[in-house]
């Protein structure tokens, strides 16, 4: 019950932002803290609850986010409607790339490195076939109304990337308290122990894989509505699957609040670099990786150990 | 239908690309072996040694394979330090920590690049840049075929080290058995320092020979870190033979793949060919069958 | 309960199983002795799943379940514990057990309820909000056999329960799985610990290098030349009958 006030306080608190907070920069970033805390928990989903590392996680953005924009671009439909066409899609990828890999019993770094080839694998065809767009990209048309949801304003964003929140929130929440995620921790800790209980533990991995995957190509579709356009490095480039690792990591693997806390602490440090660097590229993500190696080496347990020691 | 001299002289393009990615994957292979971790740094760390020897020519007008033993020596010392100092220390007994730490290191590295040399890419000429060997009728640019013989050496050398000197024996026995050789008075921490050293001295090698025929910018890494993982893969993890093997059959994937689907389309080989390892032969081609196993 | 016809086995050039054919009622305790690497652990994995036999057929209630995979066969009333105990270590007693009631259960309430009649089934219950990973070795024994017996089984494996526990603790386990009988689970168990077999089982199988070589009560077994021969040689054999 006081994970579900805590989300609740929160979902209020981040609500009732626009009302108090008008600067574009602000929202901005409180926007980009909920859309990386998005991915961290699509991630934390599947590594954090169910002991599955992937690093290709980007696979499943890159296909919500380019689903989305193939259906506006090509067959002409509302952003509304392609949003879960798109979750769908993510979500089929996941079960595909699942379906192979758990059916292999592939644990551990291979699991990890297959989803890796997987999203390089779709980077390349991104590249190369025409309804992506080939190396160019696709490009949203502009229509800025809440009906093509392309918001005139911040706020709009910042509520539509809130309720994506919400749901992976909710989602971790009933992780915690379901049959499903009773499975889905047994599966986590010990593959065999859980079979002998009656775990269909290949079905729960891909049942887990699949939310996972869906989160992220909801991630994937809020990115197209946001920036207005993709291509196959933005979409299936490592860069996303860091990004949704990055956060629950630092903030606490397999907790409900880990990613939130990781986004937050992670985007703070990169606005802090970019500050104290200036305009000199690439001089704020030197900052950027020298702080993340700094606190791993100062604080092994991330910051969500550092807040429960203090908090002891 | 492919004329088969142009088949043939891709065939062997592909073995000399595959012999540079074989040193980069050897670097790595033997990271993975004795460390047990997955140096995600490691095309960042190629990326400085390639600007290292740019520089060395640009500055100081050595000769790319003169800079041989300044490279070799230098990355040494710079994985040593890396591993003693830094990603040991950040260790905390958690793999996700040594993910996080060489993650770390690669984007500081590819961003200091970018910060001090900017994005542009550059590459140096020699007298022989432009030069060609005739091999059983295929031409075959000269920096090229040197790439091949010296990545072939290099690896021989470092097989010789492992298998044959006191130093071989004492990485192997901390690769094997960590806490074994820990009683029997080996400092561990040292052989883990001196393998990730010699890893990246692999790195060094392998700069020397590649930029005579390639290039450098800040992202230069990034495509060989993914190649060296799936060539690390295929040649079964922590094998040298294997990775030899395998770096040169990415080589040769790739360049066929190139030829058969262009330039873009063709690297979807390599990928297809990792994931199908991964899938049905994940100890890797050359690695010992796991036997029958329980099904979990 | 439980048939099984011509198992047979083979790791390599090893023949871990050789035409292993036996039946457990309904009902009892059946204890499965022999010397290290006599093929008890591969039958277990055979029968619980986990193993794909070369040839033979597992038959368990009247149905052929030959290479069923292990979920299915706890579905179907048929639960093991593993002779290296196996908990979820992150997990508490409390939670560990839950996995198992979940079988049976789609609510979390009950099957956490649940959790804690059978922990008190085996003596848990002071431990329920304890980490696994926090437990005594007997302690974690007792956990791998609550989870197991949660499933609610008709038949149950045990591997190895007794293995490393000291006299009192030993002393204390027994009536504990006297109980699971008593409530009507049949249990087949591997177990080292003769004195133990001796007290607890109705019902004594003997295999040595793959193969049954007898199968009695207790009292049969202790007097059986070949039993032991396969345990002691064959010098102690003939002292014995001499």
């Amino acid at each position: 019950m006081r994970e579900l006030a805590g989300i609740a306080a929160f979902a209020l608190a981040a609500a009732l932002l626009p009302a108090f907070v008008t600067s574009g920069f602000a929202l901005n970033l409180a926007i980009m803290v909920l859309y990386s805390t998005l991915l961290g928990q699509a991630w934390n989903l599947l590594a954090g609850f169910g002991g599955q590392y992937s690093f290709g996680h980007a696979l499943f953005f890159g296909t919500g986010a380019y689903a989305a924009a193939a259906l506006q671009v090509h067959l002409g439909w509302n952003a509304w409607l392609a949003l879960p066409a798109a979750v769908a899609c993510g979500a089929a990828s996941g079960v595909l790339v699942g379906a192979l890999s758990f059916r292999y019993g592939l644990r551990g770094s291979y699991f990890a490195l297959v989803t890796l080839a997987f999203a390089e694998v779709f980077r390349i065809l991104a590249n190369s076939v025409a309804f992506t767009g080939g190396g160019v990209g696709l490009l949203l048309p502009l229509e800025e109304s809440a009906a093509a949801m392309q918001f005139a304003g911040k706020p709009g964003f910042l509520y539509l990337i809130l309720a994506l929140v919400l749901a992976g929130f909710l989602l971790c929440w009933w992780l915690k308290r379901s049959r499903f995620g009773a499975w889905l921790a047994a599966v986590r800790d010990n593959e065999e122990s859980a079979a002998a209980l009656g775990v269909d533990v290949f079905r729960v991995k891909l049942a887990a894989i699949a939310m996972s995957a869906a989160l992220m190509a909801a991630g994937g579709v809020f990115y197209v509505q946001y920036f207005h356009y993709i291509d196959p490095h933005l979409a299936y480039g490592p860069a996303v699957s860091v990004e949704a690792l990055l956060g629950p990591i630092v903030g606490g693997l397999g907790t409900v609040f880990g990613p939130l806390l990781g986004a937050a602490v992670l985007q703070a440090l990169g606005e802090l670099t970019r500050n104290l660097a200036g305009d000199v590229p690439g001089a704020s993500l030197v900052a950027y990786g020298v702080a993340l190696v700094a606190m791993v080496m100062f604080l092994p347990r991330g910051v969500a150990g550092l807040l429960a020691r203090r908090g002891a | 239908m492919l004329d088969p001299q142009i088949v043939f002289a891709a065939l062997l393009n592909g073995l000399t690309q595959g012999a540079v990615y074989a040193l980069v994957a050897l670097g790595l292979t033997l990271i993975y072996g004795v460390l047990h971790i997955i140096n995600f740094a490691h095309g960042a760390l190629l990326m400085a040694a390639l600007y290292g020897v740019f520089f060395l020519n640009a500055r100081f007008g050595v000769d790319p394979y003169a800079a041989l033993p300044v490279m070799v020596p230098a990355m040494f010392a710079l994985g040593y330090g890396l591993q003693r100092f830094v990603i040991g220390r950040a260790r905390h007994g958690r793999d996700e920590n040594v993910l996080l730490v060489t993650l770390g290191l690669a984007i500081v590295l590819e961003n200091a690049a970018l910060a001090a040399f900017k994005s542009d890419t550059r590459t140096i000429e020699t007298a022989y840049t432009f030069s060609t060997v005739n091999v059983a009728g295929a031409m075959i640019a000269v920096p090229k075929a040197v790439a091949f013989l010296g990545a072939v050496a290099a690896a021989a050398l470092m097989l010789l080290l492992v298998s044959r000197t006191d130093l071989g024996r004492a990485i192997r026995a901390v690769a094997k058995e960590p806490q074994g050789a820990r009683l029997v008075g080996i400092d561990v921490e040292h052989v883990f320092a001196v393998s990730f050293g010699i890893g990246l001295a692999c790195l060094g090698a392998a700069a020397c020979f590649l930029l005579p025929a390639y290039y450098v910018n800040p992202q230069v890494g990034n495509g060989f870190v993914l190649i060296a993982i799936t060539i690390v893969v295929l040649g079964g993890m922590g094998s040298f033979a294997g990775a030899l093997a395998g770096g040169l059959i990415v080589g040769v994937i790739e360049s066929l793949g190139g030829l058969w689907l262009g330039e873009s389309l063709g690297q979807i080989g390599i990928f297809l060919a990792f994931i199908g390892i991964l899938l049905f032969r994940p100890q890797g081609l050359f690695g010992a069958s796991v036997g029958k196993s329980g099904r979990a | 309960m439980l048939e099984l016809r011509s198992l047979s086995v083979r790791f390599g050039g090893v023949q871990a199983l050789a035409d292993v054919s036996l039946s457990v009622a309904s009902g009892g305790i059946a204890a499965l002795i022999g010397p290290n690497g006599a093929g008890k652990s591969t039958l277990f994995g055979v029968v619980s799943g986990f193993l794909a036999p070369d040839s033979g057929t597992v038959r368990f209630l009247g149905e052929d379940v030959t290479g069923l995979a292990p979920h299915r066969l706890c579905r179907s009333g048929l639960a093991r514990t593993f002779q290296i105990v196996q908990p979820f270590a992150s997990q508490t007693v409390r939670e560990n057990i839950a996995v198992g009631a979940h079988l049976a259960r789609a609510s979390r309430r009950e099957a956490l309820a649940h959790a804690e009649s059978v922990a008190e089934r085996v003596g848990l219950a002071p431990q329920l909000d304890k980490l696994a990973a926090a437990l005594t070795v007997a302690g974690r024994k007792r956990l791998e056999l609550a989870r197991a017996l949660a499933t609610g089984p008709r038949l149950l494996l045990l591997d190895e329960v007794l293995a490393g526990l000291n006299p009192q603790e030993l002393a204390a386990m027994l009536p504990v799985v006297r109980g699971i009988r008593d409530a009507g689970v049949t249990v087949l168990m591997v177990e080292h610990v003769m004195q133990a077999v001796m007290n607890l089982a109705d019902r004594v199988l003997v295999l040595n290098e793959g193969r049954l070589i007898a199968d009695g009560t207790p009292a049969q077994i202790a007097e059986d030349g070949r039993v032991i021969e396969a345990y002691l040689g064959r010098r102690a054999a003939e002292a014995a009958h001499a």
